[in-house]
């Protein structure tokens, strides 16, 4: 596996209210995001209201299904709609679709499944559920090779939508494994002394 | 000579919707069939059930299009769309014209201009849809004048929260009771 870049953002936008955390082939996912997001909009026009999360998560499922054998991508499709409030939709390998009161993804998330299973309540609020998050993926990181860079999430409610970043560097350590540090060639070249482990 | 019942005027075209034809019943037939595919291709493609408003929009456009080609004749019915989406219960006109509105009571056929005039006495904001379909009643049976017209079978459905949201025929006894209740107020009429 080549990771080409890792602090890219994974997470899409479909529609102001619905957004996309893509996993797996960046292109697949970023291709099938594409042709939604062209899909939604027409049929936003159409419809003349907003989108729902329902109809966004299911034209994922429906190229998803019909193009498995050529996809490898897993998404899950978040969003808010006035029918419905939150609403968050997994639609991994295969393409079957799940509504989950809560869904993780990607490589990282194979350690996640015990830690979120005990972590996870019911009506927590904006700045608890973001700390999960936050907790969940940088414990991701500390055990998963294939994960790492920067923690991105984006909160969408009935008052809109707000992203926010975490750098790699300010997350929290789980197993004493070393910091994140500068290039050594940097730390070289401008005489700086090395971070301590 | 005819069934009773073999010619039907409402058809259910989504288990949230059902369209009440009025004029040429072949031509009629062919725009419940093509609202029937557009409901279900709708459901199949975007997992809701198809909103009132983009049905009616969709055999609106249906309907439309006979209208613009010289090698196409238009439609010679219109219909009455009524169905139950997340927005509340609607109600849809679409006319041969291929022009579509919203309404809260209408009527189409003959006699609807005397239709309509009843039913703009009714305060229809204050009403169950039991007692609509009470109301619609007497005013068919009003409507329908003994000398010049046939004899006519009253064919009724609704859909409504008593429904459960699904588009129905009015149940036997309620449509007892409306027959009754509408032939007892034409004796009043009569009697007046």
């Amino acid at each position: 596996m080549y990771v080409a870049n890792r602090a890219s953002d994974k997470i899409t936008q479909l529609t102001d209210n619905v957004y996309l955390c893509r996993s797996g082939s960046a292109a697949d996912s970023q291709v099938v995001s594409d042709y939604v997001r062209y899909f939604l909009h027409q049929h936003i026009i159409q419809l003349g209201q907003p989108a729902t999360v329902k109809v966004a998560a299911n034209l994922i499922r429906q190229l998803s299904y019909n193009n498995k054998n050529m996809l490898q991508t897993g998404l899950i499709v978040g969003g808010w709609d006035k029918y419905e409030g939150g609403s968050i939709y997994s639609v991994p390998l295969g393409g079957t679709i799940l509504q989950l009161p809560f869904a993780i993804g990607g490589s990282g998330s194979s350690y996640l499944y015990g830690f979120i299973d005990q972590a996870w309540k019911e009506g927590m609020n904006k700045e608890e559920a973001e700390a999960l998050v936050v907790k969940c993926v940088s414990l991701a990181i500390a055990r998963d090779g294939a994960s790492g860079g920067v923690v991105r999430t984006v909160v969408i409610n009935s008052e809109g939508v707000t992203r926010n970043f975490y750098s790699g560097d300010k997350l929290p350590l789980w197993h004493e494994e070393l910091p994140l540090r500068n290039s050594l060639l940097e730390e070289a070249s401008s005489e700086v002394e090395p971070m301590r482990a | 000579m005819l069934l009773e019942g073999s010619n039907r005027r409402i058809h259910a075209v989504h288990n949230h919707a059902g369209m009440a034809v009025a004029g040429l019943a072949a031509d009629g037939r062919q725009i419940v069939a093509r609202t029937k595919s557009e409901a279900t291709s709708y459901e199949n493609t975007y997992g809701e059930p198809i909103p009132i408003k983009e049905l009616c929009e969709r055999v609106a456009s249906y309907v439309h299009l006979c209208t613009l080609y010289w090698w196409l004749r238009p439609f010679g019915s219109g219909v009455i769309l009524g169905g139950y989406d997340r927005d509340g219960p609607q109600l849809y006109m679409i006319e041969p014209s291929g022009v579509a509105y919203r309404y809260f009571g209408t009527a189409i056929g003959k006699g609807r201009q005397a239709a309509k005039t009843e039913i703009e006495k009714l305060k229809l904001s204050e009403m169950t849809c039991r007692e609509g379909v009470i109301e619609v009643a007497k005013i068919i049976y009003g409507v329908h004048d003994e000398a010049k017209d046939k004899a006519f079978e009253l064919e009724m459905s609704w859909i409504c929260d008593e429904s459960k949201r699904r588009h129905q025929k009015v149940p036997a006894d309620l449509l007892e009771e409306a027959k009754e209740a509408a032939k007892a107020a034409q004796e009043d009429m009569d009697a007046d």
